[in-house]
This record gives C-alpha cells, sequence and structure tokens, in this order.
C-alpha cells in the first residue's frame, strides 16, 4: 500500500477513537453515580454491583471479567470491601491501565475519614474489616470528598476533557453542598433518634447525623441473625424506645419482621445506595429518601 | 504516634507532616507490612462406606494411583496452606501447599506454585510454574471450594482428581463486551494422565477457548472446550503381583458449561448453580505386561467417556443442597494378554448418584453431609460421610 495513502488513513481510524468515551468500571453503583454526574458525555459507566445486591457476595463472573479487561478507569470503595472478588478481576482482566497504584484505579475510601476501626482482629467477633468501616457512601460529606479526587482524576487520564470535568465538578460541588444544608436542617430534631440496624452498614449515616444506633439484628457483623439474639434485643428494643428497624433491600426481611411484629416498632428498608429501591436513581434521591423516612418515622 | 515523637527531634517540619498525617490514609510501619497473604484449610471428615475403600474400583478405568476414595471412618483431606502476594509491578506468585496425613505419616505436596504476569498489555497474561490447569470447569478448583466432598468420576477416572503438572500457561482475553478467553499450556508431563516426562519433559500440551456473560440481572453463565493432548510415557499399575505398562498418546477433549441465577443477581440469600461438563479420552500405544510366569507385549486402543451434571441450591443463607449425577462409559481394545485387566469393563457404565447438604455458619466455615450410590463397579457401594471445611486467615477468592 502506498506509504502516504496509509497515513491519509490513519487519522480516519483514530479519529472515532479518541471520540470515544472514557469507559469507567465502578465497584458499586454510588460511585457510578458520582461519575456520571461528573463526567457527564464523555464517560461510559459500568457499576459490577447493583443496588439489589450484596457487595459481600459478589463473584469474579465472567461479564466483569470483559468490563475490567477494556476499562480505563476502575472506582471501588476499597477498605477490604471487594476483597473477595476485585483481585480476581482485577488479576484475570489482564489490564495494567487499572492496576492497584496506577491513575486507571482509585479507592475511595482513601479519601476519607474511616470509622469503627477494630480494635482487635478476631473473626470469633465476626466478619470484621481491619481497615474500618467500609460503608462510607451514606455519609453525603464523603461522597463530596470522593467527588474531588474523581473529578481530579477523570482530567487526568482525559486531559482535553480538563475544563469540562472543572466546570461540572464546581456544579455538582454548589448543588451537593447545598442539598447537605437542606438535610442537615431537615435532620436537625433526628439528633440521637434512636434507632436499630441490620448490618452495620449505617455507621457513616449515623455518625453524619448524630442518631443513636441502639443494636444490630446481625449478632455480629456478617453473621445470620438469630432467634436468640433476636430475643435478646427485645428488652432492649423497649428500654431504649427505639423509633426504628433499618435493613437495606438486599437483606433478609425476616428478621426486621419478626421483631417489628414483637415491638410494634416500625420496619423500615432505606437506600443503601442508588438505585436500591424504586425511584431512587441518583444519589442526591437516595438521601432525599432516607430524610424523608426518618422524619416520618421520628413524628 | 511513637515514631512521630523521635522524628520531632530530627526536624520540625517532619513532626508537622507526622501530626498532620492521621487525618486519612494512616499507616503504622512495621517489619511485617509486606507479609503475604497467608491461609490454611482445615478439611477432614468421617464416612462410611458399605465396600472397603482399598478395594475400590470403577469398571473399564485403569484408576491411578492418586484416585480412588478417601480413607474410611475419620480421616484428613487435604490440609492446604494458601501463600500468596504481587511480587512486584511485574508478578504475582501464588503457592498452595498440601498436606496430607496416610496413617499417620505426613505428606507434603506442592499442588500449585506459580507466577502470573501483571503488566502484559494488551489482555495477555503469562503463567509459570506448577499449577492446575485451565483444562475444563473443575480442575481449577482447590477441593475446599467444591461443591461437593469428592470430585466428579469423570475426573476421578481420567485426571486422577485433577491435572496439575509443571508448565507454563498463556492466555489473552478478547477486548469485547461479551467475555471471551483463549489459551494455551505446555506441561512436563509428568502426571496422570500423562506420565514419564516424554519429549525430553514436555510431554503435554493443552488448548482451551472460553466464553461466558450475563444474561439480564440475575443470570449468568459460562461456557468452554479444550483439549488436553499428552505422551502416557511408562505409566504403570500393579496387576496379580506384576505390572502392567503403557506407553502411548492421548487427547482429551472436556466440554463445560456452568449456569448461576439469583434473585436480581443477590446471593446472599438464594441462589442457584448448575454445572455439567463432557469428557472424551482417547489413548493408544503399547502394552506391556510383567507378571511372575508371563511377559507378554500388545497394542491397546481405549476410547472413554464421562458426563457429570450438577446442580447446587441456597434456599436460605447459609443453608445449600445438591445433587450430582455421574456416567462413564469405556470402549477399550487391547491385545489378549492372557489375564484380566482393569480395562475389562464387564460391559458396564459406571455411574453414581450424588446428594448433599452443607450450613456455612461463615463465609469461613462449611459442614456438609454427602451421600452417593456409586455403581462404579458390579459392587455397588453406600458412601455417607460428614465433612467440615474451616478457612484461617484472609477472605477466600470469590472464583465463577
Amino acid at each position: 500500500m502506498n506509504i502516504r495513502l496509509l497515513f491519509t488513513l490513519l487519522p480516519l481510524c483514530v479519529a472515532p477513537l479518541q471520540a470515544t468515551a472514557l469507559e469507567l468500571f465502578t465497584c458499586e453503583p454510588e460511585w457510578a453515580a458520582l461519575a456520571s454526574e461528573l463526567g457527564g458525555d464523555r464517560v461510559q459507566v459500568y457499576s459490577a454491583v447493583t443496588g439489589r445486591q450484596d457487595v459481600h457476595v459478589i463473584q469474579a463472573r465472567p461479564s466483569l471479567i470483559a468490563k475490567i479487561r477494556t476499562a480505563d478507569l476502575v472506582v471501588c470503595t476499597g477498605a477490604d470491601l471487594e476483597s473477595a472478588w476485585l483481585p480476581v478481576l482485577l488479576r484475570q482482566g489482564a489490564n495494567p491501565a487499572v492496576r492497584p497504584g496506577s491513575p486507571g484505579f482509585l479507592e475511595a475510601a482513601r479519601h476519607v475519614p474511616m470509622l469503627d476501626r477494630p480494635e482487635n482482629l478476631d473473626r470469633a467477633e465476626g466478619d470484621l474489616h481491619p481497615m474500618g468501616n467500609p460503608h462510607i457512601q451514606l455519609d453525603p460529606r464523603n461522597i463530596a470528598r470522593v467527588a474531588v479526587v474523581l473529578s481530579e482524576r477523570l482530567a487526568k487520564l482525559d486531559p482535553s476533557g480538563a475544563e469540562y470535568y472543572d466546570a461540572r465538578g464546581e456544579d455538582f460541588r454548589v448543588r451537593w453542598e447545598n442539598a447537605i444544608a437542606d438535610w442537615e436542617t431537615r435532620a436537625a430534631p433526628l439528633k440521637g433518634m434512636p434507632i436499630v440496624t441490620q448490618h452495620r452498614s449505617w455507621t457513616y449515616l449515623v455518625d453524619w447525623l448524630g442518631l443513636n444506633e441502639v443494636a444490630n439484628l446481625e449478632p455480629k457483623p456478617g453473621i445470620e441473625p438469630s432467634t436468640s439474639h433476636l430475643a435478646s434485643l427485645l428488652s432492649i428494643v423497649e428500654d431504649a424506645g427505639v423509633a426504628l428497624i433499618v435493613r437495606s433491600s438486599y437483606q433478609s426481611s425476616r428478621a426486621a419482621e419478626w421483631l417489628s411484629r414483637k415491638t410494634g416498632i416500625p420496619a423500615v428498608v432505606l437506600p443503601h445506595t442508588v438505585g436500591s429501591m424504586e425511584g431512587v436513581d441518583d444519589l442526591f434521591a437516595v438521601f432525599e429518601r432516607i430524610l424523608t423516612q426518618l422524619t416520618e418515622a421520628a413524628e | 504516634m511513637p515514631k512521630c515523637t523521635s522524628l520531632a527531634f530530627v526536624s520540625a517540619g517532619s513532626a508537622l507532616l507526622c501530626f498532620a498525617a492521621p487525618a486519612m490514609g494512616q499507616g503504622v510501619i512495621s517489619g511485617n507490612e509486606f507479609n503475604p497473604a497467608i491461609s490454611l484449610i482445615l478439611d477432614g471428615q468421617f464416612s462410611r462406606y458399605s465396600n472397603d475403600a482399598e478395594d475400590y474400583e470403577i469398571s473399564g478405568f485403569a484408576l491411578d494411583e492418586e484416585a480412588g476414595l478417601t480413607a474410611e471412618g475419620f480421616s484428613l483431606d487435604e490440609s492446604e496452606l494458601n501463600i500468596s502476594a504481587n511480587v512486584d509491578d511485574w508478578f504475582y506468585g501464588f503457592a498452595d501447599i498440601v498436606f496430607e496425613d496416610d496413617e499417620n505419616e505426613t505428606e507434603v505436596e506442592l499442588e500449585e506454585i506459580y507466577f502470573e504476569s501483571l503488566a502484559l498489555p494488551a489482555g495477555w497474561t503469562i503463567k509459570g510454574g506448577k499449577f492446575l490447569s485451565a483444562v475444563g470447569y473443575h480442575n481449577a478448583f482447590h477441593p475446599h471450594s467444591w461443591d461437593f466432598a469428592d470430585e466428579p468420576l469423570a475426573y476421578r477416572a481420567m485426571l486422577a482428581g485433577a491435572f496439575t503438572d509443571v508448565g507454563a500457561q498463556a492466555r489473552w482475553i478478547a477486548p469485547t463486551g461479551i467475555f471471551l478467553q483463549f489459551g494455551a499450556e505446555g506441561f512436563r508431563g509428568a502426571a496422570y494422565p500423562a506420565s514419564g516426562s516424554a519429549n525430553d519433559g514436555a510431554g503435554a500440551w493443552s488448548v482451551f477457548a472460553k466464553l461466558g456473560g450475563d444474561l439480564g440481572q440475575s443470570h449468568s453463565w459460562k461456557a468452554g472446550v479444550s483439549l488436553l493432548s499428552y505422551k502416557a510415557d511408562g505409566w504403570d499399575t500393579d496387576l496379580d503381583g506384576g505390572s502392567l505398562s503403557l506407553d502411548g498418546d492421548g487427547d482429551l477433549v472436556v466440554a463445560e458449561l456452568v449456569w448461576k441465577w439469583a434473585p436480581d443477581g443477590n446471593a446472599r440469600n438464594r441462589n442457584f448453580k448448575f454445572q455439567a461438563e463432557y469428557l472424551h479420552r482417547s489413548e493408544n500405544g503399547d502394552t506391556t505386561l510383567e507378571i511372575p510366569g508371563v511377559s507378554s507385549q500388545g497394542e491397546y486402543d481405549i476410547e472413554q467417556d464421562g458426563l457429570y451434571v450438577q446442580a447446587v441450591y441456597q434456599w436460605r443463607r447459609g443453608w445449600r443442597t445438591g445433587l450430582r449425577y455421574d456416567w462413564l462409559s469405556a470402549d477399550n481394545d487391547l491385545d489378549d494378554l492372557g489375564v484380566a485387566t482393569p480395562f475389562d469393563s464387564d460391559d458396564r457404565d459406571p455411574e453414581r448418584m450424588t446428594a448433599m447438604i452443607d450450613y456455612a455458619h461463615t463465609e469461613y466455615s462449611r459442614l456438609r453431609f454427602q451421600v452417593s450410590r456409586d455403581d462404579s463397579s458390579d459392587n455397588s457401594d453406600t458412601q455417607v460421610l460428614l465433612q467440615y471445611q474451616l478457612s484461617l486467615g484472609p477472605h477466600g477468592a470469590h472464583q465463577f
């Protein structure tokens, strides 16, 4: 083939590639939602876990390996939350661009203050996370912290869109800060509200709003609620005047409903992330729904 | 903090950094920060068989010495010590050291010890060392991640459990939305069904192709075909106080299918797994019979088929039940050696039916009860066992 012709044709082949959006693989749907807020049309986002799934029991299934293989950026919570499947995906996916330590890998938990760091590491105490409680997304201030890092990362990987990401990041920051201010105003009367949760996945919400997490339905983190443990909760729950029993949509309703029947305390499903419930389609809706349900229960 | 205090003597600037640091991403520097991940698998059982485990045979199949039943009564299965870590930015290293207890004698076996590349571009990975071959589906799993206490009959008869050998593997994943993987392996050829490390230590090779994906939120699947080609160089089995040995070439073709379901893809409470594999093995070459008073040579040509189908259902958190059906068939053509050999199939196709129920209290512990009706030979065997599988150390990998 004529060399000159080759050089004329080559840019034509490359041009559509440049127009292709940055491919993002997120472990959890909250980071997918955040990436869409910040990256707009310049990113194409795939989330490994949906809002209906328990992140602890995900498997390194073939579809996820295929997605990692072509990803430009992997965004995960980290702090051991995905330690059963993400390392397998990263090895099997054979994509050095998203290896931990490279610009294509972002671990959200590294950029927020961690709560619940266990003092004693003993599996007899349940499924502990040595680096602290990894369910960081339920404090909206953590979302803001990760947003800053993610915006920078998008601009680094796709420099031609730096201004675009900057503008979208600023827009999101303003909207998010206003929303947080609104939520905090509405949540002021909730301070000290006693609640029971199924798993210790609401710690950051409890911390943010100053709620009082009286007990968990799980006797120990990651261990199925037992009848004896639930029975032991009866008196604790009544003494504390618990207002609400909270679980996530992916958890079995049996334990929460049993306690609710015995005590008359309402059991509710709160959205723990985007897509976990009907109508909770973005990050704003997650906290909006939580605030609405909590304030209703407090009345 | 003590480290910071001592630094303060060195420079005020470092001290400031120290006091600023604990806000996020904290870490204490200690000598063991870079220790590899280490886990230990405790695996044991109590079993009762209606036949003597020592006399176990599969009609039409000459079993390798590694293949057979776990000893009856109280026994340890494989106790595995797993060690793994990234070596550097190029290599990942993994070792699986297996301790087997045989009548109070401990045998140590390197089940796997390999490196894998981390930095190759364009979807390529290279693996080297001793490892479980990617041929078939079941082959690559360690016993503690099996859904039943023992291996499929076809794996027991044709691969002596699993094919693990010293060699190298190259695999490639296509940059496609659907999972598409191709790979090839070369082995020493020291492990059954290969033997004798033929071709100056390159006696077996394989190729494989795997395809997989999701169907909606609730279903995921994987399918594959693979070929293992090998040389049996002086493989032998005890016979009538002497031995029968084989020198031949063989091919093993495996077709695999796995399908998993969970409501909304949330496997926490309920999930279902279906798994089936078909194995076809053909091997031919020369036989040598050496028993007291008789020494003869001949030719052999064997065709073997094996199939297993299994389904496991988790109906509530922790609780699973499973059913498995095994079938084998052998069409062996041996020159008449004048004595009966294990290749005589008595026109019977070995079959086995297995049911199991297990409970996992956490991801780290599992208790299992299993019953099999094993019609591998004329003497139908009922096998009942209770098994525990415990895992110490880091979180196990959730392989698909």
